[in-house]
This record gives structure tokens, sequence and C-alpha cells, in this order.
């Protein structure tokens, strides 16, 4: 069965709480996982006073805040700070989103930060991507062609050709969307999830691809890509506003038209 | 700790190459059932409360028995692969294969009952 409880090792506890240092008169509290695989104990809710006055805007500035003044040992990805690296992906108050284009002000009561859901956590707010990176490997995310390149030019687009891959080339691999997803959580073993499927649907769409009927055969799968039953949690999670949900809706259709 | 590659796991025994007619199986299914389910359902309506005779001498109308036939078919189909998807979500290891199983064998068994009982009215042999 799927699991709808957390094993006894991941249950979460009560952690510490740091308190804001005295005089400080415009306080948010942050409540962070925390996760240390090395102490043997289970993942516990620290909770931080962060004295805004002091504070950056965004919530990673928060989270360096923490990291250089409170609790060194906080362990985040971050590169960035400007949302288009991806390494920043957590859940902040409920939603998957990049700590570092998500303003405190727009969260109300205490900030609530866990790590990306449903995935094996390293330590602290850092999962375990390697499965994730795989599935977007397996779908060969290059240019595959038979016909040589020009000998004396690019391979060429029209400027329609070229907007047809504008906005799903935009994906920064943030892992939002598929985390975000309960069929990714329930079967990620064997369903591609939203970021490596619209990836694959990137590269279906380029004009200058001439794998297109390979790659819908390598997804053409009840697991891989019919896994995905139109819950658009992805779509809503993307902090690149990008729509996966409706990539994975035209992949279906490709291969309904294929066979009509 | 697996010794295999990322890749080599996610890659597994590779893709099934069938999907599309079960997905657009479910969707032509639905098409099928709005019409008739909603002549099914406004027919029952028509029909006098608790009349037994009434009722199986509606289904043996050879116009009523085939549109239900259809119907149940339909419904039936529409069923077993709403339901296998429900299964391969939810269920892993053995107990996936046993359900996926049971599954085929009980929407069959439910489809031919059917199809039978609506027969045997239609042409009158029952009783």
């Amino acid at each position: 069965m799927a699991q709808f409880r957390l094993p006894p090792n991941s249950r979460v506890r009560q952690g510490k709480v740091h308190k804001a240092p005295a005089g400080a008169s415009n306080i948010r509290r942050f409540v962070v996982y925390r996760y240390d695989p090395a102490s043997g104990r289970n993942p516990a809710l620290d909770t931080f006073e962060v004295d805004m006055d002091s504070c950056g805007p965004m919530v990673l500035d928060a989270l360096l805040k923490i990291k250089n003044e409170i609790d060194s040992t906080l362990t985040f990805r971050r590169s960035c700070r400007e949302g288009i690296c991806g390494s920043c992906a957590m859940n902040i108050d409920g939603v998957n989103t990049l700590a570092c284009t998500q303003a405190i002000e727009d969260i109300d009561g205490d900030v609530r930060i866990y790590p990306l859901p449903h995935m094996p956590v390293v330590k602290d707010l850092v999962p375990d991507l390697t499965n994730f990176y795989a599935q977007y490997a397996s779908i060969k995310p290059w240019l595959q062609t038979r016909t040589p390149a020009p000998p004396d030019r690019e391979r060429l687009q029209s400027k329609a050709e070229q907007e047809l891959i504008d906005t799903p080339s935009a994906c920064i691999l943030c892992a939002c969307c598929s985390t975000s997803c309960p069929s990714y959580w329930w079967n990620s073993d064997r369903y591609l999830g939203p970021a490596a499927l619209l990836a694959a649907y990137r590269w279906l769409v380029d004009t200058r691809d001439e794998a297109t009927g390979e790659r819908l055969d390598e997804l053409e799968d009840p697991f891989r890509l019919y896994r995905c039953h139109t819950i658009m949690n992805c779509t809503n999670a993307c902090p690149k506003d990008l729509n996966p949900a409706r990539a994975i809706a035209e992949i279906k259709q490709m291969l309904a038209m294929r066979r009509l | 700790m697996s010794l295999q590659t990322p890749l080599r796991r996610v890659l597994g025994l590779g893709s099934a190459r069938e999907g599309t007619g079960d997905w657009l199986g479910q969707r032509l299914s639905a098409v099928a059932i709005a019409p008739l389910g909603l002549w099914f359902a406004f027919s029952m309506l028509g029909l006098e409360h608790g009349q037994y005779e009434l009722v199986r001498s509606w289904i043996a109308e050879p116009a009523h028995a085939i549109l239900l036939i259809l119907l149940l078919v339909a419904v039936l189909y529409h069923s077993r692969l709403g339901l296998r998807v429900v299964i391969e979500d939810y269920l892993h290891g053995p107990a996936l294969l046993i359900a996926l199983v049971l599954n085929q064998f009980l929407h069959l068994l439910a489809a031919v009952s059917g199809i039978f009982a609506i027969v045997v009215i239609a042409v009158g042999s029952g009783t």
C-alpha cells in the first residue's frame, strides 16, 4: 500500500526555540525542519525568531541570516538568489517554491519551512534529487537528428517554431512541480513526473529534432507518462509560471493522434 | 544502498509501449456513458414505480435491450479501466498483481452475467 503515515524514524518532534535578541521590535518566527542523519535522532522543528529590521525581504534572506547569526549548522542549497538556478526550492508555508523569490511579507503568521515533500532528506532542507536527475537524463534532453547539420550555418528555425520551445525550455529543474505531485509521491520509481515530462515535451515540439517517434515510444507507458491524472499541482507550484500539466496533456494528444 | 546507477533504475524494464489505448478507451467510454446513462435514468423515471412486469416488458423491447447491453458494457469497461488506475496508484508488490487479476475477472463476470440477464429477458425464455 501507499504509505499515508511517516515511518517511525521520520516522525517530526519539537526542536529548539531560538529567541530574538533583546530590544528587537519587528519579529517574525521561522519554523524550520531540521534533520541530521549523523545524530540518529528523528527530525525536529526548530523555531527561530528573526529581527526583520535587519533582514532582507525574501525567505532566503532570513535563512541566510539564521545561518550567519543564529545557527550555522542550518543546511540548505542556494546559489543565484534570483530564481534562475533552482537550488533553493523548498516547501514554504505549505507550497513548493523558491526561497529566493518568496517574499516573507506575503506569508501570514509563522513562516514554516520544510524540504521538498516526499523525497529522501540528506540534511535539513536538502533533499536527495538523484532519482529526479536520472529521470531527466532518461528522456535524452538533447537534440537528436539523422540529417547532418548544414556545413555553413546552424540548423534554422522560423520565429514561430522557436516560440514553441520558448516557454518549456525556461524550466530550471528546481523539482517544485514533481515533488508537489501525489502521483509522483506514490510512484516516483516508475512515473517520470512533470519536470521530466515537460523537458520531454520541449524536445518533442523542437522542429529541428528528428527523434519525435522514438521519444514518444519511450514515453508510451502506463507508468512513465499515464500516471499523470491531471491533478495540476505541478502548474500550481511552478515558480517560473510554466505549465507542465498542459505539456503532458499535449504529449497524450500526440500519442493518440499517431494511432488515429 | 544499491550499486546500480540511478539511470539504470529509472530505465528499469523499458517502456511498455502501451497505455494510449486504455487512455483513449476511458475517454470514449465516458462519451458513450453520458447519453446512454441519461436515456436509462429518464426511461426508469418514466415507468410506473414498483411494476415488476412493466420493467420486464420494457427491457424486452429489442431497442431497449440493445441500448441496455451497450450501456452495461460501456460502464463496466470504464469501471475496469478506472479501477485499474487506482490499483496501480496505491498498491505495490504482490498485492498489485493479485488486485489487477481480480479486477479483470470480476468485471468480466459482471459483464457476462449482466448481458446474460438482459438476453434472457429479451428473448422471453425466463419466467
